[in-house]
């Protein structure tokens, strides 16, 4: 390995050390100033004696210094202990891991044909630049970017859902069904309207992008040379432009990480979708604090993970950043 | 000889937006006349930002698709039309573009030289003969697989030459192959354009620098705002002014380092603003009311084209 790559390697290791300490200290302040009261919501109302109360209160650290609840916090976490879920009453990694699964199916799909989509649409709309497709094209995008994913969702699911009845309405199994007797047509079918929402929603930023990328690149001194030297319609495209346009459409799609996971909240709220949006939101309205710091920080690892790989495409694939680049923080 | 290349009248303009909706008509190129003939380098000379590149982009029929274009042009007495411009254009006439910008970013040097070949073994077969082309032109032979931005100066425009050599074009159309280099690089490239020459192929030479005319070419036409206003042999242009004929060619002539420096006053007016009549009536001291009303004809004195009511012969 030479140097370049080491260098790259420690930077983004610091990077993410540092990361998830802030993340993990601002998210629990933050919770810690809420009026949230982590005893009366483990009990839930039930009726216990002041002895078995201050037990409780204990084991929670009320009125310990917010330091000492950082610090105990921190540790725990070190050793990968992040609690026990409120509502589920198990791990909360078990959790995570259970419901990450689910979401991850979702959000990869989504992600690819959003992608795939997007870039194609934004290859025919640069290509035939004020046509009356580039028109369509634009038009479809600006409405989709400005609409919100969970209206987006709504609309979907009464069309598909209600009116024509041709998917499920939601949920991740048929109702009445235990998880281990449902069949994977069964599943994929209640994945489908979910994941057509979140690709429907993603295609517009990466088509626009790549559009005027294109428009860029098509307007370029070496498509001119290309051009004056005979090659023209989509073979001169593919030889001069594609590649120059899939990078930085490819950089987009990763740094989209967040958004897709915002989106997926969203969509599966919508859908009963018991994916980690769902869960997010659920650990949020019913107060389960382990559950909520959990899925923040897992969220943070996901949205890193886009991030680092959007940067390793633009260091490492362009061949004019190979060479004469330093890595200082 | 014969001739190669007629290009006559062409006009080339843009119309524009400014200040909202208003639309004004931009005439880049007004009447533009000149023929290539075989074996011989023509350069038009011409001020920086006179629309020159046009006129090579026009010839390849690679403007933009908002350019008004109008006149006629021929190849071998056959009109120039686009089909034919798209049958010839890499081939048979081909560009020397102004830079390294000219190159795809992300495509290796040696992809590019050869040009889009689908079939794979004449693809090879390109390949080969782009290093020995290279080799001609003392390019390394790593530098195929390098990418445009870890070329140096010199040796882009090397790899744009080549570019152009691959095909045996008949015509070559070398835009500002000068400026930007020092020295050496010139003429280097002032060598180059003759052995393209001694090769047989004709060459238009596009430039601004009335040195690298007067030591390459064999006549030189002149463009001022748009029009053609003389085309004379470049042996006019050598030991004194007596056969250039028209006022604004003598004082290029005197203003020369060699021939005294001599400046005229005024400059050329911008393309928002050309006058109607002759273009050079601002700064001519010859001028008429004749000059004020019409633009004078591009008419043939001796060897020389002029476009002038008063042409001054000695």
């Amino acid at each position: 390995m030479n140097k370049k790559v080491l260098y790259f390697i420690r930077n983004k290791t610091i990077h993410f050390i540092l990361l998830m300490i802030a993340v993990a200290i601002f998210n629990f302040i933050l919770i810690d100033l809420s009026p949230i009261d982590p005893v009366n919501i483990y009990l839930q109302q039930s009726s216990v004696s002041e002895a078995q109360r201050a037990a409780l209160e204990q084991y929670w650290g009320v009125g310990q210094p917010i330091t000492t609840k950082i610090w105990n916090w921190l540790i725990n976490l070190l050793q990968g202990n992040l609690g026990t879920s409120l509502i589920y009453r198990v791990p909360v990694s078990q959790v995570i891991i259970e419901k990450f699964e689910a979401s991850v199916v979702l959000m990869l799909l989504s992600w690819l044909i959003s992608g795939l989509i997007g870039f194609f649409l934004g290859v025919v709309a640069g290509k035939n630049r004020d046509s009356w497709i580039d028109k369509i094209i634009k038009i479809y995008c600006y409405i989709l970017q400005s609409a919100p994913s969970f209206w987006i969702g709504l609309l979907i699911l009464i069309i598909f859902g209600v009116e024509l009845g041709w998917f499920p309405i939601g949920l991740g199994v048929p109702i009445g069904t235990m998880e281990s007797n449902v069949t994977i047509w069964q599943w994929l079918a209640r994945l489908v309207l979910p994941v057509l929402t979140l690709s429907l929603v993603g295609v517009a930023p990466i088509a626009m992008y790549t559009r005027n990328e294109l428009v860029e690149v098509l307007s370029s001194d070496y498509v001119l040379f290309a051009k004056a030297r005979g090659e023209f319609g989509w073979p001169l495209i593919e030889r001069q432009a594609l590649r120059n346009i899939l990078l930085p459409a490819l950089t987009l799609q990763f740094l989209s990480f967040s958004e897709l996971f915002g989106g997926a909240v969203l969509v599966e709220q919508v859908f009963s979708y018991p994916g980690i949006g769902q869960t997010a939101v659920a650990a949020g309205l019913q107060s389960d604090v382990p559950l909520l710091l959990g899925i923040v920080l897992v969220s943070a690892v996901f949205v890193f993970v886009g991030n680092l790989i959007a940067d390793i495409l633009y260091y490492f694939v362009d061949p004019r950043t190979k060479e004469n680049e330093s890595f200082d923080v | 000889m014969n001739k190669l290349l007629e290009v006559d009248n062409l006009s080339i303009g843009f119309t524009q937006y400014f200040k909202g909706l208003k639309q004004r008509k931009l005439n880049v190129i007004s009447d533009l006349t000149i023929d290539l003939y075989e074996n011989e380098i023509l350069a038009v000379l011409g001020s920086s930002g006179s629309g020159k590149s046009l006129l090579a982009h026009g010839i390849l029929g690679i403007l933009p698709p908002n350019a008004e274009v109008n006149g006629l042009m021929y190849y071998k007495n056959e009109e120039l039309t686009d089909e034919l411009k798209e049958k010839l254009r890499g081939n048979t006439i081909s560009l020397i573009p102004q830079s390294v910008n000219y190159l795809n970013p992300l495509m290796k040097i040696k992809y590019q030289a050869i040009g889009y070949i689908e079939d794979e073994s004449l693809k090879n077969e390109k390949l080969k003969k782009q290093e020995e082309i290279f080799e001609r032109y003392n390019l390394d032979k790593t530098v195929g697989d390098m990418y445009p931005h870890q070329l140096s100066g010199g040796m882009a425009r090397k790899v744009l030459i080549s570019t152009a050599l691959l095909n045996n074009p008949k015509i070559i159309i070398a835009d500002e192959p000068t400026p930007g280099l020092d020295k050496k690089s010139v003429d280097e490239t002032i060598t180059d354009l003759i052995d393209l020459k001694d090769k047989g192929v004709s060459v238009i030479l596009i430039t601004h620098d009335i040195d690298t005319a007067i030591k390459t070419s064999d006549r030189i036409a002149i463009l001022y705002l748009g029009y053609i206003i003389e085309v004379t042999e470049t042996k006019n242009f050598k030991y004194n002014n007596e056969n250039l004929l028209h006022p604004y060619t003598k004082a290029l002539f005197n203003a020369l380092p060699e021939n005294g420096f001599k400046l005229t006053n005024g400059h050329q007016p911008s393309y928002l603003n050309i006058p109607k009549g002759c273009p050079y009536q601002d700064n001519c001291e010859y001028k008429t009311d004749k000059c004020l009303k019409k633009v004078p004809p591009l008419v043939k004195i001796g060897t020389s084209l002029v476009r002038c009511y008063y042409p001054i012969i000695n």
